[in-house]
């Protein structure tokens, strides 16, 4: 592998060139997520809509225009100057990092945590969602910036990197949002030991994590309802009507949704408001009602599809920047999705993180095709 | 970029296929190895339904007088759920509210308690619905008190008060019937288990006629037998409930039919009078001295059958001791089922009239008579009546040793000869061989026996009726065989626990089993004298006494006693009408069925019959009395027992009547007074006048039609009152099997309950208007089920 390889500039390249080198499979499966999470999250609001007589096509809609928003977003992202990109990276960061204070002082409070910044127009914005990809391009700059032959990060980067990446969580975990935070712990690993860092960090990292969480548990840090949540995925039955209720109602849903499915609007769990967050975090207990193993199964296949293009782009990236962003976002991703399916299925601890593209939310949308945008930013700079 | 990041880059795509592989496989598991599981636990868990239970049905007498019927109670329910809610778990509430019921917090928090977790009593101590359904803890609480329950939420948050339907014995003209109603009772565990069991297997039970838990059922008599008639369709309302167990919205929803009425053979009137001539003999039998043992009779029980003789049907059964159906309305106390069952209180559970057995003697001779004639007897040939016969070496006598000398059938009939029978019975034994028995012996007895209905059920439509026994050969060889190898041991070994306090006793005892055990299955010549005469061991019901007599009366046909005439629905149409059912043929030629009949009218119109003196002055020359009385010497040292069976007119009979009071002395003494009071009243008879006008019958004979109900469910019937509603309630109210487990209960309660002093003081409300007050009905359901 060579170093110094200079991609030329984005934006001299013409847009049928662009088109023409867009990673097809990688946006087509994305899109094809999106439009099946539109789907699910119709099905899993219209009832409830239709009852408190509002349009019972309105979470429909403003998940679309969310999927809109969200393409353009990739779209600006993936034909961004990838050297503007660098340079404004520590402006980014330190704007979700703002977003983060803020939410903190100002942000209402949804399902127990303080993460979201209300906007005008019934709009919530989810700073925690942006820190992700600003960690994931801060990381990146800071590791990427070697000296000439070495071939890993100096420990002072590593170093650097982590405390780039360890004050956006500290604040994520003050909300509380702790499926946020391990979700950046994953893509912080990820990203540290595809950089070439040294195993003993790793190996520290992974240590120290353990030690922060049975700290937190000794300490108190961790409240008894996510204590409960964590715990409950293991013997969902205990309380059906708290902590495991979530979980033993989703994987009711799915399991009764069998090989085929109810049909869409007709899983009776879904219908029946069984499922609580099902247009959020349970948005996959729909699918499975619903749409059976057959549609579940190809969520997740879609899922593969992507990641497995991320994979492949961070391995051609023409630079450890591009690979490091690559793999960051492989990692969000790849666990992001499987905390959350995982969690449906009742093999994951409940710690409310949405699935990427499927779960309703403007936030989770907007930074699930930023990711995708910064993958094909990526794959649009690699070598032939 | 290194080698190194790129094998890493690797292994950490090789992770994310493996979590990829992980979710699928899970997925797999759920959806298609388990998915039967899930679907199974998702269909139990998105519906809940809130029934609303049919109102029963009422039972009528002939004429269509309410003999039970309905009326609206006032039932305070509390909610567990609400109570859970408050600050103190609802101890003072439960407090404010024990201090208004003038009773303790504790008493009713056990009614709280659901059955079977670690509950203190029985329902209704504890609560066998469901938890989510507010429970009644109290009935007929004063309307001022319902009015504050329902005024002052704050002070009661998860009370409710309000209108329920229960059953009610209006005991019109002083009728009872206990025996005959019976009585309702929560439905068991076993039951619901039963019906759970039947579902499985796939029988077609659909929600409206399951059984709920909180249902009442009936335990005895016609509200048992006639339960699923009587019980209607209760209304289900089908509820999506969600995560929060608020309800979203209703799948489907049925309307409550109620339930049929049953209208019966009986007369309310004349069951009164058969009632109060029962215990009329009763308080006879009390104020006589028995002399056999120097004390009053005992009188202990008794009981009286009327029967139309022409179609079976019962048209009054009585039975002492009674009680009062109504102590389990609202669920019975301790105190008062253990009273209903306490030896002290002599059983007034048990129906006398078709669940007790008694000897029946002398009435035993319908049988006897009859297969004399068969046997070769004639009725004109001279019968030997001395004053005791022996047989072996055992003396047996007449009736106080009377000896009226040579006698034909008839007068034989009329003194009530028993020797002349020990002859023609020990006759009979001795050409079947006696001892040692041909092969196929005749048995004229028994088999008449038999053939009158005796040892069988009569098959009369109320439960739990006793067979009664024949004392005849077949008898002794199935004692013998249960008891042979019994008899066998204790012929060894003796009776060492009976020596140690009466060593006599203990040698008799074991001498006796000495000679059962080498021949205890031999129908001996004793044996066929007390059979011949109705003693020893055989015993039979009233009811099957007067459906024998009812036989020789209708020229030979058994019919099957029937308390129950029909079915109306409750909107007046008739649903069915019960034909008489024919159980057998009594094998006597008519002539001498015919003798028979008259024979036994001489026994009251004769003046040596045994029945002459207590029907001295009744109109016998219009309204001849075939009549057989009865003493029976009972086992033990029971005082005798009282029987007269009848049956009149004798020359076109319509009525049997039979009375029998236990420990009550001589038929004529005790029974037969209170017989002809019966015959009376069924025919107008004033001194030796009879005026069918008079009659207790409406029309001097029961209605052969059944009784018209109106549309609004109002039975019309002769003396009615025309102010007053009898009939239906305020429909039923709609009660939750398992609603919400949280917030309000569907219907308002509290507008539901405003609308109780309108019914409570409304007359004759419409059956339409009352369907559409039904929806705002109290949400609460009776505590005795």
């Amino acid at each position: 592998m060579t170093v110094g390889y200079a991609a030329p500039p984005v934006a001299r390249r013409s847009s049928s060139s662009y088109l023409r080198r867009l990673d097809w499979a990688l946006f087509g499966s994305a899109l094809a997520l999106s439009v099946i999470g539109s789907l699910l999250v119709w099905s899993a609001t219209q009832g409830k809509l239709l009852e408190q007589g509002l349009d019972p096509q309105s979470f429909l809609k403003k998940n679309l225009f969310n999927l809109v928003v969200g393409i353009a977003f990739a779209v600006l992202v993936s034909r961004f100057d990838y050297r503007l990109l660098r340079a404004y990276t520590p402006i980014l960061w330190g704007l979700s990092i703002l977003g983060l204070l803020f939410v903190l002082v100002h942000g209402s409070r949804i399902n127990g945590a303080k993460a979201w910044i209300a906007l005008p127009a019934g709009l919530n914005l989810q700073p925690a969602e942006f820190a992700k990809i600003a960690i994931i391009l801060g990381m990146a700059m800071i590791l990427s910036e070697k000296r000439d032959a070495e071939n890993e990060p100096r420990d002072v980067d590593v170093a650097f990197a982590l405390g780039v990446a360890a004050v956006p969580m500290v604040l994520i975990l003050v909300q509380p949002d702790l499926g946020t935070v391990m979700v950046i712990a994953t893509i912080v690993f990820g990203i540290i030991a595809v950089s070439g860092a040294r195993a003993r960090w790793l190996v520290g990292i992974l240590a120290g994590g353990i030690l922060v969480a049975f700290v937190a548990i000794q300490v108190g840090i961790l409240k008894q309802y996510q204590l409960d949540r964590l715990t409950a995925f293991t013997d969902p039955n205990v309380n059906t009507r708290t902590s495991g209720y979530n979980t033993q109602q989703a994987r009711i849903a799915i399991g009764s949704g069998g090989m085929f499915g109810t049909g869409l609007f007709h899983g009776p769990q879904t219908q029946g408001h069984f499922v609580p967050e099902n247009q959020t975090d349970f948005v996959y207990s729909v699918a499975g009602e619903e749409l059976g193993f057959v549609g579940a199964a190809l969520i997740i296949v879609l899922l593969g599809i992507i990641l497995w293009r991320a994979i492949v782009i961070a391995l051609r990236a023409s630079d450890l920047f591009g690979r490091l962003v690559a793999t960051g976002v492989a990692t969000w991703i790849a666990f992001q999705s499987f905390e959350n399916i995982g969690m449906n299925l009742g093999i994951m601890p409940v710690t409310g993180v949405p699935l990427p593209f499927v779960s309703y939310g403007g936030t989770s949308m907007f930074a699930s095709w930023l990711a995708i945008g910064l993958l094909i930013n990526v794959h649009l700079r690699a070598r032939e | 970029m290194s080698e190194r990041s790129s094998l890493r880059l690797a292994v950490l795509g090789v992770l994310i296929v493996s979590l990829l592989v992980t979710m699928i496989g899970r997925l797999f598991f759920l959806q298609v190895v388990s998915a039967d599981v899930y679907t199974q636990k998702a269909s139990a868990n998105q519906y809940r339904y809130v029934v609303t239970p049919a109102t029963r049905g009422l039972i009528l007498d002939q004429l269509g007088r309410p003999l039970v019927s309905n009326r609206t109670s006032l039932v305070v329910s509390v909610d567990r759920t609400v109570l859970a809610k408050q600050k103190d778990k609802g101890v003072a509430v439960l407090a404010r509210l024990a201090k208004a019921l003038h009773t303790t917090p504790t008493a009713i928090s056990y009614r709280l308690e659901i059955c079977g977790q670690g509950a203190h009593e029985k329902p209704p101590i504890c609560w066998n619905g469901s938890q989510y359904q507010p429970i009644p803890v109290a009935k007929d609480i004063p309307q001022d008190l319902a009015l504050t329950i329902m005024e002052k939420r704050s002070d009661y948050p998860g009370v409710t008060a309000g209108l329920e339907a229960v059953r009610v014995y209006p005991g019109l003209d002083g009728v009872n019937a206990a025996h005959l109603l019976g009585y309702l009772g929560p439905v068991s565990d076993t039951e619901l288990a039963a019906q759970k069991k039947q579902q499985e297997a796939g029988a077609a039970t659909s929600t409206e006629t399951q059984l709920q838990r909180t249902d009442l059922v009936g335990r005895s008599g016609l509200e048992a037998e006639y339960d699923a008639q009587l019980r209607g369709v209760p209304g289900v309302k089908k509820l999506v409930v969600d995560q929060a167990a608020n309800v979203v919205g209703t799948v489907g929803e049925t309307q409550s039919t109620p339930g049929d009425y049953l209208v019966t053979n009986i007369d309310a009137k004349l069951q009164a009078v058969v009632e109060q001539q029962l215990y009329a003999a009763i308080l006879r039998a009390r104020s006589q001295i028995d002399k056999n043992t120097g004390t009053h009779y005992k009188g202990d029980s008794g009981a009286a059958v009327v029967m139309d003789v022409t179609n079976g049907h019962v048209l009054a059964m009585a039975s002492y001791p009674s009680y009062d159906p109504s102590v389990w309305v609202g669920g019975i106390t301790k105190t008062e089922y253990s009273k209903l069952t306490s030896p002290a209180s002599n059983y007034p559970l048990i129906s006398r009239a078709m669940q007790g057995q008694f000897v029946p003697a002398s009435t035993w001779k319908i049988v006897t008579a009859s297969a004399a004639l068969q046997d070769g007897y004639t009725a004109t040939q001279t019968y030997k009546c001395p004053s005791y016969i022996m047989v072996g070496n055992r003396k047996f006598s007449n009736f106080e040793g009377e000896a009226p000398g040579d006698v034909d059938l008839a007068k034989g009939l009329a003194v009530s000869c028993d020797t002349m029978w020990y002859q023609v019975a020990y006759d009979m034994w001795l050409r079947d061989g006696g001892n040692k028995p041909i092969a196929k012996p005749k048995d004229p007895i028994e088999t008449m026996a038999k053939a009158f209905g005796y040892g069988r059920r009569t098959g009369i439509d109320l439960p739990s009726e006793s067979r009664g026994r024949v004392g005849g050969r077949a008898f002794k060889t199935a004692l013998n065989a249960q008891l042979h190898d019994a008899w066998c041991r204790r012929a060894t070994t003796g009776y060492p626990e009976v020596a140690k306090t009466d060593p006599n006793r203990a040698a008799y005892l074991k001498a006796l089993a000495v000679e059962n055990c080498a021949d205890g299955g031999v129908f001996r010549g004793g044996d066929s004298v007390n059979l011949a005469i109705g003693q020893g061991d055989t015993v039979v019901t009233p009811l099957q006494v007067a459906t024998a007599y009812s036989a020789l009366a209708n020229g030979g046909t058994i019919w099957q006693p029937q308390v129950a005439k029909g079915l109306v629905a409750s909107d007046g149409k008739v649903v069915s009408v019960f034909k008489p059912k024919k159980t057998g043929t009594l094998p006597v030629p008519k002539a001498d069925m015919a003798f028979l009949r008259m024979a036994f009218s001489e026994v009251t119109s004769k003046p040596y019959g045994t029945g002459y003196n207590p029907f001295r002055g009744f109109p016998l020359d219009r309204l001849p009395v075939a009549a057989k009385t009865g003493t029976g010497q009972a086992a033990g040292n029971q005082q005798s027992t009282s029987w007269f069976a009848t049956f009149a007119p004798a020359t076109k009979p319509k009525y049997a009547v039979v009375m029998m009071v236990s420990q009550g002395g001589t038929g004529a003494g005790t029974s037969a007074p209170s017989v002809r009071k019966i015959y009376e009243a069924l025919y107008g008879i004033t001194g030796s006048t009879i005026d069918p006008a008079k009659s207790v019958l409406v029309g001097g004979a029961p209605a052969t039609k059944l009784p018209t109900v109106r549309a609004d469910g109002t039975p019309v019937y002769p003396g009615m009152p025309t102010t007053v509603q009898i009939a239906k309630p305020a429909g039923a109210s709609p009660a939750a099997t398992a609603t919400s487990g949280s917030g309000p209960t569907p219907g308002p309660t509290s507008t539901g309950f405003l609308a109780a002093p309108l019914l409570l003081g409304g007359g004759l409300l419409g059956r339409r208007a009352r369907r559409r007050r039904r929806p705002r009905a109290p949400d609460v359901r009776l505590w005795s089920s």
